[in-house]
């Protein structure tokens, strides 16, 4: 699913921001990448999901060693993957509905599967009935589950989250972690970045620890 | 690949998107609107102007003649032989004969010298042809080759047109349309680059909807795509307003005009674009608009990223 190999990272700017990663994440694992703020983990999601590519190494998702993979590719290598962000990244002057039929939309799904897989998604997380709402009429909470929803709706083998708990206090955190735990169960790849120890500790899934752009354990 | 239907969706979609975002701001939309409307309605202004002109010039046949002069001794009815022979010519028109009496009598009636010619026992005048070139070679070329086929004829004194003049208006009419060509090369790059300008305004207050867009899997053309649209919107509403200024401006003229053609003993009329010209405008305008928001689009939207 997801192979790291031996994976250099320096920015522009001269960072090393990754020394020598080597993971190996499986279909269906639940994995948390750990470490404090800057060790390395959003490097890692970066190249994950292609907005970044290593300086040295090689990294291959789903099958696709991401240095071979031309410009054009990128946006059907995105398609299978579900990214979800700390600060949701919505749209703001567009409902709900809208927000979430993007990732189909882009994809050139048919409109009335659109509306259907779009449904589907809301109730997954519980959002059922919201869909004209703004962005802005939800709580934090309910953002980051359209957040999740735009995310899983294009049935992605692959979840990849950057800090998704970070803005949500512990119980709305614990329920977001159980919708990725219930979309794990269904066989979706999870890379969860946080920092937020007790969590990972909670759900009891492998963790990998960054530091200083190296995995220690 | 996606099914035809979804394809024409996806595009009617980006089209609905584009035409609301234009109505949604109405007044920053019609001033560019009214912008590209004016650097179209420019080069269109001097296009009619030398399209009137030359269908005004087309009429050369009523004012370009060729005076065909006679030689003083010819009698009447070799006028009327002549006469008859140049009907026969192929660049000829129209013929008319003006015998010497009928001469002497004009002269006497708009001369004002009906006294002194008393004096005269002899008419002086020889007969004239007044000859008009066919529709076809009223150019300078085509009137010198008559006039030196005439000048051949032993009956034939002198022939006489104003070649200046047809020459002059030819070339007058030659550096309007040469000047129809710059000015309409011009105003088009200044309509892409209004029509680019604006687009960039637009991606960059879409930034976000854009960086989103991308992570999600869209491609650059499916971004690009309502910016297309926008554009071609921008190209189309200025190329209609330039031709509803342009039939305003037209029946403005319209009286004035008259006059002026009614002073010179004319029944002339500006006319506008026909339909085929207005089509051609419309499409023109649309077409600059399309590639100004591909210029415009191309340029920025590939120096945005998503974050994360």
């Amino acid at each position: 699913m997801i192979i790291f190999d031996r994976v250099f990272k320096r920015y522009p700017n001269g960072c090393d921001a990754l020394r020598d990663v080597s993971l190996h994440i499986k279909p269906g694992e639940m994995v948390f990448l750990t470490g404090r703020s800057g060790a390395g983990k959003s490097s890692i999601l970066k190249l994950i999901t292609l907005l970044e590519r290593p300086t040295r190494g090689s990294v291959v998702v789903n099958g696709q060693n991401t240095a071979s993979l031309s410009a054009r590719a990128i946006p059907s290598f995105r398609r299978n993957l579900g990214v979800v962000f700390q600060d949701h990244q919505l749209l703001m002057d567009r409902p709900v509905y809208d927000n979430i039929a993007l990732s189909l939309i882009v994809a050139d799904v048919p409109y009335r599967e659109i509306d259907r897989r779009v449904r589907a998604a809301l109730d997954q997380v519980g959002l059922l009935g919201r869909e004209r709402v703004l962005p802005s009429e939800l709580s934090i909470g309910e953002q980051q589950r359209v957040g999740i929803a735009r995310a899983v709706v294009g049935k992605p083998s692959l979840l990849v989250a950057d800090e998704p708990t970070g803005n949500l206090d512990h119980a709305l955190a614990q329920d977001v972690m159980r919708l990725f735990k219930r979309f794990q169960d269904v066989g979706v790849a999870v890379v969860i970045a946080s920092h937020d120890e007790s969590l990972i500790e909670e759900f009891a899934q492998r963790a990998i620890h960054i530091e200083t752009g190296a995995v220690v354990a | 690949m996606s099914s035809p239907i979804t394809w024409l969706a996806r595009h009617l979609q980006a089209l609905l998107s584009a035409l609301g975002r234009l109505l949604r701001a109405p007044l920053g939309t019609l001033l560019t609107v009214l912008v590209i409307a004016i650097a179209l309605i420019l080069p269109t202004g001097l296009w009619v102007i030398v399209a009137n002109a030359r269908a005004a010039t087309n009429d050369l046949t009523e004012v370009v003649t060729l005076t065909v002069f006679l030689n003083s001794d010819e009698s009447l009815q070799s006028a009327k032989n002549l006469e008859l022979k140049a009907r026969t010519l192929e660049k000829v028109g129209k013929v008319n004969l003006i015998s010497a009496d009928e001469g002497l009598k004009e002269f006497r009636e708009y001369s004002g010298l009906g006294t002194v010619l008393d004096i005269m026992k002899e008419n002086p005048l020889p007969h004239v042809l007044v000859i008009q070139p066919n529709a076809q070679n009223t150019d300078h070329s085509s009137l010198e080759l008559l006039r030196v086929a005439l000048t051949a004829w032993p009956e034939v004194d002198t022939v006489q047109f104003d070649s200046q003049w047809a020459r002059r208006l030819e070339a007058i009419l030659n550096l309007l349309q040469q000047l129809f060509f710059a000015v309409a090369a011009l105003l088009a790059l200044g309509v892409l680059a209004i029509i680019g300008n604006t687009v960039r305004l637009e991606i960059m207050a879409r930034r976000t909807e854009i960086e989103v867009t991308k992570l999600v899997g869209g491609s650059n053309a499916f971004v690009r795509r309502p910016f297309l649209y926008l554009g071609l919107l921008y190209g189309l509403m200025g190329s209609l307003l330039a031709l509803a200024l342009g039939a305003v401006i037209l029946v403005a003229l319209e009286a004035p005009i008259g006059e002026l053609g009614a002073l010179y003993g004319s029944t002339f009329r500006l006319s506008g674009l026909n339909p085929e010209e207005a089509l051609r405008l419309v499409l023109i305008g649309g077409g600059l608009g399309i590639l100004g928001a591909w210029v415009g689009a191309a340029r920025h939207l590939a120096k945005i990223e998503p974050r994360q």
